[in-house]
């Protein structure tokens, strides 16, 4: 009995940590800045890339994960200068525009790197309750992905940079008559959002097969998170992540991965019913 | 995403309508004496599949270029027709579509998954034309216009399922991919087992692209099989693997698809596939002075090549199979091609050993050689099948070599008609 309760737990932060992970950097990209980012996937397959490669060269695996996570985020920068920073009011370009992105950087990967790149093998080991045995690694995913709910929050609402990045986004010409660099305040927080899907690259990279499509792997979970979460990073994404984590380990255990994913959709289908604007914006009603 | 993909569809469609008119208006102006043998490769250079099926192209590649090099094909040069279908299957359909309608193909060498190949063969069948499927799958497809060359069940499984009940015990878990090919192939293993007198204790099927596999772990660990079976397809599902060791899982695993395939011993850090049983009729390890042979021609072309994969060898003897009938037949006329099929005589002496197709159900025999990963990942074959034949849908009843042709695929619960 406690031996499944505990089966089931992990499964949950299993999905949780995932969700949380691979949600975050389009969070902030997607769910507060506005821009429908198709090419999240390819920040999480550069993340990953990099990490592996600078594991191979020897470095430490955190400290190559540190590096995926930088190059996707000065990546993102640079993408954010040379060609979103036109789109901002037009969501639906952005589409377009992010779109090509990803193509290119498939593409460009598959023709430069070739179809596939060895892979790290998973760190720690693993621990045994009753006949159950787990991976250690998978726990250490699981603290990160709350350790990193928690320090968004204390970024966004205990920082300088978090408050003018939020005035920026909100109200950008009011921020712009009060001083705000709201230029760099876009840039930089487009970049967070990018060096936060390479950290989720780089994390799960250890786990998985090594593909320039590698990213497509957590497209649909990261949008199906920011939907049903809406604008708010962390009463949106953790909330969302919590509710679509629990659904999906509980239908994956009775009936398979199919249904896991199912569930998913089903409960985006429901909740953008019920509640438009997501988790957040029924959390925080008439607030505004 | 439909919407998008299909504009890119659009896009991709006109450009590739573009190349192709120039190289009708080219070929054309050719001369009617000693014109090439056009032969069309649809193989996937990108996508899902791409890191297992680049090696297809490679190998046909060779194939021709040694074939061209001895005086081509009844003193006729092979030039090959490439296009990429992207790991599409819409895009198989189109590009079959117009490799037979525009390019003219004398034959079609196209699909890694079993999924691709439905896709195009009602198109196959429209135009009547002759088709080699070279990639190892789940069986059962009799058709006048296929040529199957890859191994099929009786040939993997049969071998594969009792040798690892034997060896490891009779309680078997199959995981496979949730399509035509993981779906037949477990019902072969199901059977298989229950004739052996195992047990199936647990079952799963695993929508591709799926690449977090915790839960399916756990469920595994809950059942305690003795044998895993392990039919999973593409790279996001050979996640599994790294997955399982990762929470220790170490269940002996059998499989007809990986390692051979997708090289996944080579890409992945030890102990990932360790304990893998995989029965292929070609991997690059094979230790025969023929296969040495090869691979070394093979990088003589291809230095780079990251793996030499059982796709890439079939592509490559399925080139020689189609140059052998033809020989035979003395024309590319699909009837006389087929005729020639029909004495049964149409062998190529292959890297893996020698391979013959069989007339009455135009599959192909094979040696199969049971491939065992080891703990730091490196190969032994403890056991090796010489020659053996795609027998299931002879004896099922689908002849080929009698005037009649069903056009369809049967599975063991879904056999042919009685006559």
């Amino acid at each position: 009995m406690l031996e499944g309760l505990f089966a089931f737990l992990f499964q949950f932060g299993d999905a949780f940590a995932f969700l949380v992970l691979s949600a975050s950097g389009l969070a902030i990209i997607f769910g507060m800045m506005g821009v429908i980012n198709l090419a999240h996937g390819e920040f999480i397959m550069c993340g990953a890339y990099v990490t592996v490669t600078a594991a191979h060269a020897g470095l430490p695996l955190p400290l190559a994960i540190a590096c995926g996570s930088l190059a996707a985020g000065i990546i993102g920068i640079a993408l954010e200068r040379a060609i979103i920073n036109r789109l901002f009011d037009r969501p639906l370009d952005t589409i377009v525009a992010t779109w090509g992105i990803s193509l290119i950087a498939t593409q460009g990967t598959l023709i430069l790197l070739g179809s596939t790149m060895p892979g790290v093998g998973t760190p720690l080991g693993s621990f045994e309750m009753g006949s159950y045995s787990f991976s250690e690694y998978r726990v250490v995913l699981m603290v990160i992905a709350v350790a990193m709910m928690g320090g968004l929050y204390l970024l966004f609402h205990r920082t300088r940079y978090g408050i003018l990045a939020r005035a920026t986004i909100q109200v950008p010409h009011m921020a712009s008559a009060l001083g705000v660099n709201t230029k760099v305040m876009h840039s930089l927080t487009f970049g967070l959002g990018a060096a936060l899907a390479g950290l989720a690259g780089g994390l799960y990279a250890p786990t998985m097969t090594l593909v320039p499509t590698m990213g497509t792997a957590f497209i649909v979970e990261s949008f199906v998170t920011v939907v049903v979460g809406g604008a708010d990073v962390f009463l949106g994404t953790a909330p969302a992540a919590v509710v679509l984590a629990f659904i999906k380990a509980g239908m994956t255990s009775l009936y398979g991965q199919l249904f896991g994913l199912i569930g998913l959709l089903l409960t985006v289908i429901v909740v953008i019913r019920i509640m438009p604007r997501g988790l957040s914006g029924w959390l925080l009603r008439g607030r505004e | 995403m439909n919407v998008m993909t299909h504009l890119g569809t659009t896009t991709r469609a006109l450009l590739a309508a573009g190349v192709a008119g120039i190289a009708l208006a080219s070929t054309a102006a050719l001369a009617q004496d000693g014109e090439p043998i056009r032969i069309g490769i649809l193989e996937d250079q990108s996508g899902e599949f791409a890191a297992a099926t680049i090696q297809k192209v490679h190998g046909a590649q060779l194939a021709a270029a040694e074939i061209n090099e001895a005086g081509g094909i009844l003193g006729r040069p092979i030039e090959l027709v490439i296009y990429d279908p992207q790991s599409d299957n819409r895009r198989y359909q189109e590009l079959m579509r117009r490799i037979l309608q525009r390019d003219q193909v004398d034959v079609v060498f196209a699909g890694f998954s079993s999924a691709s190949r439905e896709a195009v063969r009602p198109i196959v069948n429209q135009f009547d034309a002759l088709y080699f499927y070279t990639n190892q799958y789940e069986g059962g497809v009799c058709d006048a216009n296929v040529v199957a060359t890859g191994a099929v069940p009786e040939q993997q499984f049969s071998t594969l399922v009792p040798w690892m009940m034997e060896q490891y015990g009779p309680r078997v878990y199959t995981i496979a991919a949730d399509y035509n090919f993981g779906q037949i192939s477990a019902e072969w293993v199901r059977q298989l087992v229950e004739e052996n007198g195992g047990e199936m204790v647990g079952e799963e099927f695993i929508p591709l692209g799926v690449s977090q596999f915790s839960q399916t772990i756990q469920n595994i660990q809950e059942a305690d099989p003795d044998v895993l079976m392990t039919l999973l397809v593409g790279t996001a599902q050979a996640s599994f693997y790294e997955q399982a060791a990762s929470a220790n899982l170490g269940i002996p695993m059998g499989s007809s698809v990986n390692v051979a395939q997708g090289y996944e011993h080579r890409r992945f850090d030890p102990p990932a596939l360790s304990g893998m049983h995989v029965t292929a009729n070609y991997i690059e390890e094979v230790d025969t002075p023929a296969s040495r042979d090869f691979v070394e021609r093979w990088r003589a072309m291809f230095p780079d090549e990251v793996y030499i994969n059982q796709p890439g060898q079939n592509s490559y003897v399925g080139i020689y199979l189609y140059a052998t009938a033809v020989e035979m037949a003395g024309s590319t006329d699909m009837a006389a091609v087929r005729e020639a099929i029909q004495t049964g005589d149409v062998c190529v002496d292959a890297p893996e050993g020698r391979v013959c197709i069989d007339p009455a159900s135009q599959h192909a025999s094979h040696t199969i050689y049971l491939v065992e990963v080891g703990e730091d990942h490196s190969i032994t074959i403890p056991q090796v099948w010489e020659n053996i034949e795609p027998y299931w849908l002879g004896e099922a009843g689908c002849d080929l070599t009698l005037d009649e042709d069903p056009d369809a695929q049967y599975t063991p619960s879904n056999p042919p008609p009685a006559r």
